[in-house]
Order: C-alpha cells, then sequence, then structure tokens
C-alpha cells in the first residue's frame, strides 16, 4: 500500500523554451504538510500550478492515489480534481460577500447544507460575524481566512497554499501560520505549502523540499535537511553557512582555519568545501592569529562577528552578548562544532567516514 | 473670485434656461403633455436602449475576443476596433446617408446593374440605430479590454479549483467582473445617444435634440424648447449619476492583475471569429471611409472649388482657437482653487464640472440664444455667444485636463518658492505656471480640437455667414451635396483623431465621459 496521497515524476514545464520546471520528483504523502521552499524563480509555484492543473506539463505525470491526473493521454482539469488551492492573493470574488464566498464551491449541495457548511466554515477560521461583509471591507488577514474556508469548503483531498502569508505584516504572519497549521494538522489534512521564507518552511513543514532551477534539490524533514544539506545549495539556502575550502589529507580535513579531523572517502588532496555555521566557529587572542574582526553587529542575547582570514575570505562567528572585542582585532579563529560538519565535493555532500566521528575541536 | 465669476458664467444660462421653461405660456405646458411629445420621449429613450444594447452585443465579444483568445492579429484588431471613435457621428451618418439615400450611392449603382429602384429607407430608427451602434460600440470595447487585461488570472483560477467548468466560470466570475465596466461604458453610450444631435438630424430620427432644433427654428413660442430642454437634461443627469455611481463602487474594488489570464485556445472557431471582426470593421470603418473616398474624389474630378471650403476652414480655426484659449484661461483659477484648496465651493465646481456633460450642446445654445436675444443685442449673432457656448461646453474638460496636471505640481514647491522670498504672485508666475504649461497647452489644444467638430452650437449661434467645418458638412448633407461634404469631413476626422490621442496621452484626467 502506498501512501503517497500525489506523486509528480519527471515533470517538465517549459515557458517561451525557458524550462521552469524540469526533471521534477515530488511525493506528497497522505496526511502530511510539505513545504516547498526555494529562492523566488525556482518553479515552485509552477509546480504548485500544474499540481492544481492551472498548467499542463509538457512532459512527466502526475498520479493522484493511483489515478493518473496528468500524463500523455490524460489531462484531469481542475475542477475535477477536488484539489482546493489558496492564492497567494487570496483571489476572493470581489462581487460577492464573505458568506457568498465561502458557498462558491458548495454548488452541488443543497441549500440548507450550503448554509450549514458555510456557517461551520466561517466559525473554523473565526469570521462568524462577517458573512455579509464584502470583500473591499476586509482587512488582509481576514481575507486570507476568506480564501482559506472557501478552499477548505468542498472538503478538498489535498490543500495547496501558495505563498499565502507573503502580503501580510510580520505581526500577523506569524499568528496566522500558527492557526493555519493548528487548523490543517487538527483536520489532518494533506498540504503542499509554497514559500521562499526558509524559517517560515521550518515552521509549517512536516516534511521540506527544497528547490532550485526547476527540480527538487533535496526532500527530508526539517532536521535532516538543516544538519545534512544533500549539496551546497540547500546549505547556502537553508543555513546561511560559510563555506569553506580545505584539502583531503590523512588526519581528515586541512582548512586555513587549521585541521577539521573529520574524515571523508575521498583521495588526499581532493579539494572540498565544508559547511560551517557562525555557531561552529569559535575565536579567542592566544597564539598565532589568522584573522581580523571586520565588524560586529550587536543582536542582544550574543554578538555577530564579521572576521576576515588572511586569504580574505570572510567568515562570521557568534560570541555570547558579553564578549565584545573592537574592529581591527586579530584574532585566531577556529571550528568549535560539536558535531560532524557537511562537506561537499564538486557541490555535491559527501559522508564522513562512520568510524571517525571524534569531537571536531580545536587543531 | 475669478473662479465664482468663471462658475456663474456658467451656470447663468442654465438658470435662465429653467426661468424661461416656468413661465411658459399654459399653451407650452399642454403641448409639452402632448401625445407627440410623449412619442419624441419615448423615441429618444427607445433608441438610447436600442443602441446601448447593440453596442455591448457587439463591444463585448470583440473585446473578450481580441484579450482573451489565440485570435491571429490580435493587436492589430485591437487597434483598429476602437477607431470609429474618431468619426463626429454626423459625418457618419452623412456617409450612411450617401450611401443609402435615395438619390445615393448605392442606389445608383444598384440601378444601374439589377434595375432595382428602391432600397429600404435609411431614414428613420433603423438607419439612426445602425449608425449610433457602429459609432459607440467601441465606448463598451474599450471598458470591456480595459476590465479584461485587469482581471488576475488567480480569480478564475479559483473557480475552477472549485469545480467549475470553464464555461461556467467565465459565466460566473469572468463575466460578473466585468458587471461595472459594461454598466458605466453602456450608460455612457446612452449619454451618447441622447445628447447627439447631428446623426439623428441627419438621418431623421426625431429624439429630444432633434425635436429641439426644429422647435425653436420653427414656433414662436420658444418656452416649449426650453421646457423639452430640460426633460432632457434631467434625462442626461439620471443616466450621468448612474455611470458615476458605478464607476465609484467599482473603484472600490482595487484588483490588478498580476498575472494575466492565458489565452484561451478557440480552435476552429477562428475563422468564424475573424469573419465577425472583419464585419464589424466593414461596417464602422472600411464602409464609412471607402464612401468618404469616393465622394472626395468624384468631388475634385467635378472641380469642387478649393475656394468653397477655405472659409469655413478659417472660420473653424478662428471660432476654435479662440475658444481654447479663453476656455483655458478662465479654467485656471477654478482648477487651482479645486486642487489646492479644497473645500465646498470647490467641490461645487467639481460637481458642475460634471454636471456639464450630461448638458448637450444644443441645449447650451438654446439658452443662451435666449438670453442673447433678450438680455444682450448688441452681443446676440456675434462671435461672442459661440465662444460663450464654447467656453460652457468645454470648460469642464480643461479643468480635468488641468487638475490633474496642477495635481503633479507638490506644493512643497511653491512653499519652498515663498521661503525663499517669493510673494504668491511670484510664485504663480516662477513656479506654478511654467510648470502646467505644458499641460495647459495640451489642455488648450484638446478644446480647440474639440470645438471643431462641436455642431449643434454653431449651428444655432455663429454669426450669419459664418461657417465652419462643422456647419459646412450639416449644410452640404441637408441639400444632398453628398461631393462638397467630403473634403470638410475628412479633415473633422483627422482633427478627431488628434484629439483622440491627445486624451490617450492625458489619461491621467477623471477619465469621464469624453465629449465628442
Amino acid at each position: 500500500m502506498n501512501d503517497n496521497l500525489i506523486e509528480c515524476c519527471q515533470l517538465e514545464k517549459c515557458f517561451s523554451s525557458q524550462p521552469a520546471v524540469s526533471g521534477l520528483n515530488l511525493e506528497l504523502r497522505d496526511g502530511e504538510i510539505l513545504a516547498l521552499v526555494g529562492p523566488s524563480g525556482c518553479g515552485k509555484t509552477t509546480t504548485l500550478r500544474l499540481i492544481a492543473g492551472f498548467e499542463r506539463p509538457d512532459r512527466g505525470e502526475i498520479w493522484m492515489q493511483g489515478r493518473p491526473l496528468s500524463n500523455e493521454d490524460t489531462f484531469v482539469p481542475p475542477e475535477k480534481r477536488q484539489i482546493g488551492v489558496v492564492f497567494q492573493d487570496y483571489a476572493i470574488f470581489p462581487h460577492l460577500s464573505v458568506a457568498e464566498n465561502v458557498a462558491f464551491g458548495l454548488h452541488k449541495k443543497s441549500p440548507a447544507q450550503v448554509k450549514q457548511r458555510v456557517a461551520e466554515m466561517l466559525e473554523l477560521v473565526g469570521l462568524s460575524g462577517l458573512a455579509k461583509r464584502m470583500p473591499h471591507q476586509l482587512s488582509g488577514g481576514e481575507r486570507q481566512r476568506v480564501a482559506l474556508a472557501r478552499a477548505l469548503a468542498p472538503q478538498p483531498k489535498v490543500l495547496l497554499l501558495d505563498e499565502p502569508f507573503s502580503s501580510l505584516d510580520m505581526d500577523l504572519r506569524l499568528k496566522l501560520r500558527e492557526e493555519v497549521r493548528w487548523l490543517l494538522k487538527n483536520l489532518h489534512l494533506t498540504a503542499l505549502f509554497v514559500t521562499h521564507d526558509q524559517e517560515e518552511a521550518l515552521y509549517m513543514g512536516d516534511r521540506l523540499a527544497v528547490m532550485n532551477q526547476g527540480h527538487v534539490q533535496q526532500a527530508d524533514s526539517p532536521e535532516r535537511i538543516f544538519s545534512h544539506p544533500a549539496n551546497r545549495f540547500v546549505a547556502e539556502f537553508m543555513g546561511n553557512a560559510n563555506l569553506l575550502p580545505g584539502q583531503v589529507v590523512e588526519q581528515g580535513i586541512e582548512t586555513e582555519i587549521g585541521l577539521i579531523p573529520q574524515r571523508v572517502a575521498l583521495p588526499f588532496g581532493s579539494s572540498v568545501e565544508l559547511a560551517v555555521r557562525a555557531d561552529d566557529l569559535g575565536f579567542d587572542l592566544h597564539g598565532e592569529t589568522n584573522g581580523v574582526i571586520l565588524s560586529r553587529i550587536f543582536k542582544g542575547v550574543l554578538n555577530v562577528y564579521q572576521i576576515r582570514l588572511t586569504s580574505g575570505l570572510v567568515l562570521e562567528a557568534f560570541q555570547p552578548h558579553y564578549r565584545m572585542f573592537p574592529e581591527g582585532q586579530a584574532v585566531r579563529i577556529f571550528a568549535d562544532a560539536g558535531h560532524e560538519l557537511a562537506c561537499f565535493y564538486n557541490g555535491v555532500a559527501i559522508t564522513a567516514d562512520e568510524y571517525h566521528l571524534d569531537r571536531v575541536t580545536k587543531a | 473670485m475669478p473662479a465664482a465669476l468663471v462658475a456663474l458664467a456658467m451656470t447663468v444660462p442654465l438658470f435662465y434656461l429653467v426661468i424661461r421653461a416656468a413661465g411658459a405660456s399654459p399653451a407650452a405646458w399642454s403641448w409639452l403633455l402632448r401625445l407627440q411629445t410623449l412619442q419624441i420621449i419615448g423615441q429618444s429613450i427607445g433608441l438610447a436602449l436600442a443602441v446601448m444594447l447593440s453596442a455591448v452585443i457587439i463591444g463585448l465579444p470583440t473585446a473578450w475576443l481580441v484579450t482573451r483568445t489565440n485570435l491571429p492579429g490580435k493587436t492589430l484588431w485591437a487597434a483598429l476596433l476602437p477607431l470609429p471613435l474618431v468619426i463626429p457621428s454626423y459625418v457618419s451618418a452623412y456617409l450612411f446617408v450617401s450611401l443609402f439615400a435615395p438619390r445615393g450611392l448605392l442606389q445608383n449603382l444598384l440601378e444601374g446593374w439589377l434595375g432595382i429602384e428602391r432600397l429600404p429607407s435609411i431614414y428613420g430608427f433603423w438607419g439612426a440605430w445602425l449608425v449610433l451602434t457602429l459609432m459607440t460600440y467601441p465606448y463598451v470595447f474599450l471598458a470591456v479590454r480595459a476590465g479584461l487585461i485587469r482581471t488576475d488570472r488567480s480569480l478564475e483560477e479559483a473557480a475552477r479549483s472549485l469545480g467549475y467548468s470553464a464555461w461556467k466560470t467565465f459565466w460566473k466570475v469572468t463575466l460578473s467582473q466585468l458587471r461595472p465596466a459594461l454598466a458605466a461604458s453602456s450608460l455612457l453610450v446612452g449619454l451618447y445617444v441622447l445628447r447627439d444631435f447631428g446623426a439623428v438630424s441627419i438621418l431623421r430620427f426625431t429624439t429630444f435634440t432633434r425635436a429641439i432644433y426644429l422647435q425653436y427654428q420653427s414656433s414662436i413660442d420658444r418656452s416649449a424648447a426650453a421646457l423639452l430642454s430640460l426633460v432632457l437634461v434631467l434625462i442626461t443627469i439620471g443616466f450621468l449619476v448612474g455611470e458615476q455611481r458605478i464607476r465609484r463602487s467599482s473603484a472600490e474594488q482595487p484588483y490588478t492583475a498580476v498575472h494575466p489570464a492565458p489565452p484561451v485556445d478557440l480552435g476552429h472557431w477562428r475563422v468564424a471569429a475573424i469573419v465577425i471582426i472583419i464585419g464589424v470593421l466593414l461596417g464602422a470603418l472600411i464602409l464609412p471611409a471607402g464612401v468618404l473616398f469616393y465622394w472626395l474624389v468624384r468631388g475634385l474630378a467635378a472641380g469642387e472649388q478649393l475656394s468653397g471650403w477655405l472659409r469655413p476652414l478659417t472660420g473653424s480655426l478662428t471660432a476654435s482657437g479662440l475658444a481654447a484659449v479663453i476656455t483655458v484661461i478662465a479654467a485656471l483659477p477654478a482648477s487651482l482653487l479645486s486642487v489646492r484648496r479644497p473645500g465646498f465651493f470647490s467641490q461645487l465646481i467639481e460637481k458642475w464640472s460634471y454636471l456639464g456633460y450630461a448638458v448637450p450642446g444644443v441645449v447650451i445654445a438654446l439658452s443662451l440664444v435666449f438670453l442673447g436675444a433678450n438680455y444682450l443685442p448688441l452681443m446676440y449673432q456675434t462671435l461672442f455667444m459661440l465662444l460663450l457656448a464654447y467656453g460652457i461646453l468645454f470648460l469642464p474638460q480643461a479643468v480635468g485636463n488641468l487638475q490633474a496636471v496642477l495635481r503633479q505640481v507638490q506644493p512643497s514647491l511653491e512653499e519652498a518658492a515663498a521661503s525663499l522670498g517669493h510673494s504668491p504672485l511670484r510664485v504663480f508666475q516662477r513656479i506654478t505656471l511654467p510648470l502646467v504649461m505644458p499641460g495647459a497647452s495640451a489642455a488648450a489644444a484638446l478644446v480647440f480640437l474639440t470645438a471643431m467638430k462641436e455642431l449643434p452650437a454653431t449651428l444655432l449661434l455663429a454669426p450669419t455667414g459664418f461657417s465652419t467645418l462643422a456647419t459646412q458638412v450639416w449644410g452640404a448633407v441637408s441639400e444632398a451635396y453628398f461631393a462638397r461634404a467630403a473634403l470638410p469631413a475628412l479633415i473633422l476626422i483627422l482633427v478627431s483623431s488628434i484629439s483622440i490621442l491627445l486624451i490617450n496621452h492625458h489619461t491621467s484626467d477623471e477619465g469621464s465621459a469624453q465629449r465628442t
């Protein structure tokens, strides 16, 4: 038994011969919230539109519960897919009231059922008092809720959300995403959530699919994506990591800030890159210095230092809020991660030897 | 103060009309209630409604075809379809009459070939309906097209994801979105028909404007014409208020298309669509142009004298040129006041500007005739009266344009100049005037061009012996000298094209009814 509700295989879609999506594979499991995240123009919205049926793929297949939605011979139109969509601009019908908007998808039900369902949905999103309002009388957050209620009313099998919080201000955004996540989980809904905001993706998604250049780079749990990025793009996009070049030697990886005793299955002398986050780096004033403080940004609980190495490479390092150093101070910077660092060879992650998981300490 | 004077000058004629109507003799009142008068009202409104309906029937599908489908040559059709707007209604009527009239072009042709001696008459309701429909469908076309371009694809996609088929989505969502545009533009069409004088007169269908003109010409008791005018103004105001309401309520929906909708594949229907569009263009553009060309060539071949149209041309240039300068100068204080010191009085001026759109030229002319004949005998039958009429008719347009220009001049510029020690007058001279000058000249050009096309007021108020291109066309057509009308008609079409180009350049103005 396959618990994938939706499966996309080798999808390809071009717009005026520019590929927006190519070789895309994606599965949406029953009951999960999958956050599709990536920089703008990476093809995530196109993916959503392909699943919704607003676009027809040039190649590839989309399956839903074992039935084809789209392949060489079949194309199920959007109205037959039972897939709900919450649009980025909400797409509330401006000429219909809140209640009429929510009732729009219930056209096959009796008036009494419609009335009851609309009331239920408005109750669910907390808009019971506003049934008769017109869209232009609503605030941004209220419109968002109407859009959600309207999409949920016909009980779709899947809900697609296209950057649903991007036009709200920060406070409302945090509040609403909490509400929406709670709602989706309570209703045991399967949902695909598209966003360009990594933090939002980490919050919303049971699983994350990181997209770039038209295909999925990595699909995994938020924790795995954060700790084991599949490639350099994922590491940079999700973690704001510094990329530190190094050479594979017998004891580990030799870098500008010293030897990292972490073995990789590569021949000696291979050039690799290590993802070191700002919290993986420490510095002090002892011994031989290898960098100079460029700037300090005070962030309350901690200080973010920018340090330029002798080679010119600039790394970011955190220090507690009480550790203050002047700009221009020469320092000795070192790795202090306490976990294995992600290592990339030609941009792709290379796993370390299993038996050498020593604490990574100062050389 | 100057603003108040201008406002006063504009309102006096209408007030006088009211007074005159109130003092109408019992005979005039009973005339108003006669069956014949009711018939005029019925015919006017009937024609307006019929033209509104047919303009929608032509304008809506053509706009959809050139905006939302994969029709070949969309840009070309989209550019050609609104073009009938540039033909003044009486010119179009002249061209159709010269084609279909008993002694017209088609009759001659058919008689020669087939021996057909009688064509269905172009005169009356059907002729007026046909000509006015072909003149006014561009209003609907442009409004619907703008509405379609504005609608984001997500609205239609939302309906699809909620289980509506493409066809049902069109009816429930797309068309509903267009309802304000359709309603406002068809009211505009109705307003055009009610105000129109030239076409209905040439096609001999008695609506208000023609009845007022005939009444004015024939009877001694002109109060009846005044009464009739008031009834007409009330109806047009009703249309205008309706149009403004819709415009305002639809402005509350701040929708702009981020993603335009993808084109609909017409498949084999493409051929039918192109046939429909070419059919419309044939009637509205190609046929009139061909007929005009025919008369032009025939007139030249028959040795139509150039000197014959030189006098009307200078007449047009003089009257319109003076009107442009006077109107813009008069509009400046009112616009300044309403932009810089918004308040009750400036709102009044603004309201009046809208009202100005509702009052047909023939009514303004008539009220000035009364006023001139009774109180200003020295001015009556001089160019001054005509210029006054132009001023009243085109002031709203000039004010609208100037307001738009003035809004772009930041008050801080004037304040900066004042803080540097300049008196208000000098600030106006050194800062405001140079900045609004380009806009003001555009406004003047627009008044100039619009005044050249004006027919009814010119007809009623021009001094004896003074003729313009518009009256030249009118005169030649009334006497069935079709070839003589061709050249002035061509010049008028060119003039009108330029003015529409200018309007499109200055869409920043209130965007209300365009005077034609």
